[in-house]
């Protein structure tokens, strides 16, 4: 967004000083409310989560909700599921993207369809995603159903099973890749489409084949976008919730799960707010991760 | 029609298929199966008769039709209530986000001002906090208030969760406005104020209605927030989260297809707008 030419400034700045600086006020006026809005509702919370979890229920400072969550049943389990699924869903996500954003970049027929349907799951809640994926992955699910029709398999698999990992967390990177693939894929082409076209027209006149064009020019000048986008993707698979409720209950608790559990099955904010302050830590530590070795120029999240 | 059919039919063979042309077809037309397949299902079982779902093997196309499945949802207890919820919900978020939002957009459209560019990049970086921190002092808090389990409480983080987009959004649609109809107005007599009301805003519709649709759907869809803020009066998914482990299949998956539909509706509305909200590369 680039700044207009303020239109009226000068003009009638003759009139005296109250109405100018009146005027010189006016666009901090402007973002004031909802900037104190945000302010209030988004960083002031995400401070006062430190205050909750570093603090007993009657307001003292302590470190025994920490003492407490590495003690909790699950809390290994939360943090190694939060883990795997990262390190499988994000890497899978980005290659299949990028190959989405280049197949709807390139001139196809049917294109508007094409980016129409891949690009749907963007107004897709992570409930609904897990519940679309339920009836394949139940016991007696599509999946299951398909595979025996099929004389793969004699007798169902229970993909969804407590005690069946790999299960579990196919089901969950099926689902969570299909919901959130769409927004890498727009956040690539968003990268791809402000690449000038001449680099690859030179490139090809260079003698460079596709596939050459695409490893050396494409994916070089996408390295900001596909560092902004691995930040936002991975801040927010660390959140992962509903997608994991819904297909496995607590068959395989993440970090998000076991706050909502604390929170709002056990009431006791103090963990729940130490399970929060966990995640926050660990995703910012991801961020860091990739500023420093992804580096560019540009600043965080800037568009 | 027929004749051009026929000369387009001729040109075809004097052009051979590429075969690489062939394999990108043919890549497009898996992602797309794998993006429609879910889809599919989801309503097959959602439309099939309720006892279908103890069927093993289900058949993959359709037997008979039932909207019993759906009913069942929709009459379940609290679900009816939950949905009108989610509705007032959405519209709040949407009132507070646009009056709030517009203001702040046409400062960052027509203005410049010291302080301008940390603004923006508060309100680009507000997507990096985790709903999930956020929610348990928001509890505290609306607790407190006694606006804990109200629509009020989760529209107001709803709406702050959406501003910076409807932000955004709004400052590239003012954008768009010639500043020239706004001087014209104002020559002609009316106040800034007047100009903005009678000549920008007008002209702002479409882009604002796609800025009210992102709120509306972010709302429509968050899960989190919604689950810790509600207890007895809760949202459509703080609804359906709530009953998860209780419900049997048919509710989930009759639940699941009503909560998908609505996002073909959204998107399509969109589609103009999805790189100005979620692209990041761009200028």
């Amino acid at each position: 967004m680039t700044a207009a030419a303020p239109p009226h400034v000068g003009r009638r700045s003759i009139r005296g000083g109250g109405k100018a600086r009146l005027r010189a006020l006016t666009p901090y006026l402007l973002m004031a409310p909802a900037l104190l809005f945000i302010a209030y509702f988004l960083f002031w919370p995400a401070l006062g989560a430190f205050g909750v979890a570093f603090q007993t229920a009657s307001g003292q400072w302590t470190l025994a909700n920490f003492q407490s969550l590495v003690r909790d049943t699950d809390f290994g389990l939360s943090v190694r599921n939060t883990f795997l699924l990262l390190a499988i869903i994000i890497p899978v996500e980005f290659a299949v993207a990028l190959g989405m954003a280049v197949l709807a970049q390139s001139r196809l027929r049917g294109r508007g369809f094409f980016l129409y349907v891949w690009s749907f799951p963007l107004a897709i809640s992570d409930l609904a995603a897990g519940l679309v994926w339920l009836s394949i992955f139940t016991s007696h699910g599509y999946l299951n159903s398909a595979l025996q029709s099929l004389h793969l398999i004699q007798h169902p698999i229970g993909f969804l099973n407590y005690d069946n990992l790999p299960g579990l967390v196919l089901a969950v990177v099926a689902a969570e890749t299909w919901r959130s693939i769409s927004l890498v894929m727009v956040v690539i082409m968003s990268g791809i489409q402000a690449i000038p076209a001449d680099l690859g027209e030179a490139a090809e006149i260079l003698g460079a084949g596709a596939w050459r064009r695409f490893t050396k020019v494409t994916v070089p000048l996408l390295k900001p976008t596909l560092q902004v986008g691995l930040m936002l993707r991975t801040t927010t698979a660390f959140q992962v919730f509903a997608v994991v409720l819904a297909l496995t209950g607590s068959g395989l608790p993440v970090l998000a799960t076991r706050t909502e559990t604390w929170a709002y099955g056990a009431r006791n904010y103090q963990m729940a707010a130490a399970y929060a302050v966990l995640l926050l830590l660990l995703s910012s530590l991801a961020t860091m991760a990739y500023l420093t070795t992804l580096r560019t120029p540009r600043g965080v999240f800037q568009r | 029609m027929s004749t051009a059919v026929a000369t387009r039919a001729a040109a075809v063979p004097g052009r051979r298929v590429e075969p690489g042309r062939l394999l990108l077809y043919g890549c497009a037309v898996l992602v797309t199966l794998f993006m429609l397949t879910p889809v599919y299902l989801i309503a097959l079982a959602a439309f099939s008769p309720p006892q279908a779902i103890f069927d093993y093997p289900h058949p993959l196309v359709p037997v008979g039709l039932s909207l019993e499945n759906i009913q069942f949802f929709l009459t379940y207890q609290g679900i009816g209530p939950a949905l009108l919820r989610s509705l007032a919900v959405g519209a709040l978020t949407v009132v507070i986000s646009l009056a709030l939002g517009c203001p702040a957009g046409y400062a960052l459209a027509r203005y410049w001002f010291s302080g301008k560019d940390l603004a923006q990049l508060m309100l680009v970086n507000v997507r990096a906090i985790p709903m999930v921190i956020i929610s348990i002092p928001l509890l505290v808090t609306f607790l407190e208030w006694n606006l804990y389990d109200t629509v009020a409480s989760v529209a107001l983080v709803h709406a702050a969760i959406t501003l910076p987009l409807t932000i955004l959004i709004s400052a590239s649609v003012f954008l768009r406005v010639p500043s020239e109809l706004e001087e014209a107005a104002m020559s002609l007599g009316t106040s800034r104020v007047g100009a903005v009301l009678r000549v920008v805003l007008p002209n702002s519709v479409p882009g604002l209605a796609t800025a009210a649709l992102f709120a509306f759907v972010t709302s429509w869809n968050e899960v989190f927030v919604a689950v810790i803020l509600t207890l007895r009066g809760p949202t459509l998914p703080a609804a359906l989260v709530q009953q998860l482990a209780a419900s049997p299949l048919a509710f989930r998956f009759a639940g699941g297809l009503c909560l998908t539909i609505p996002a073909f509706v959204f998107i399509f509305f969109m589609r103009p707008y999805l790189f100005n909200a979620f692209g990041v590369g761009g200028k």
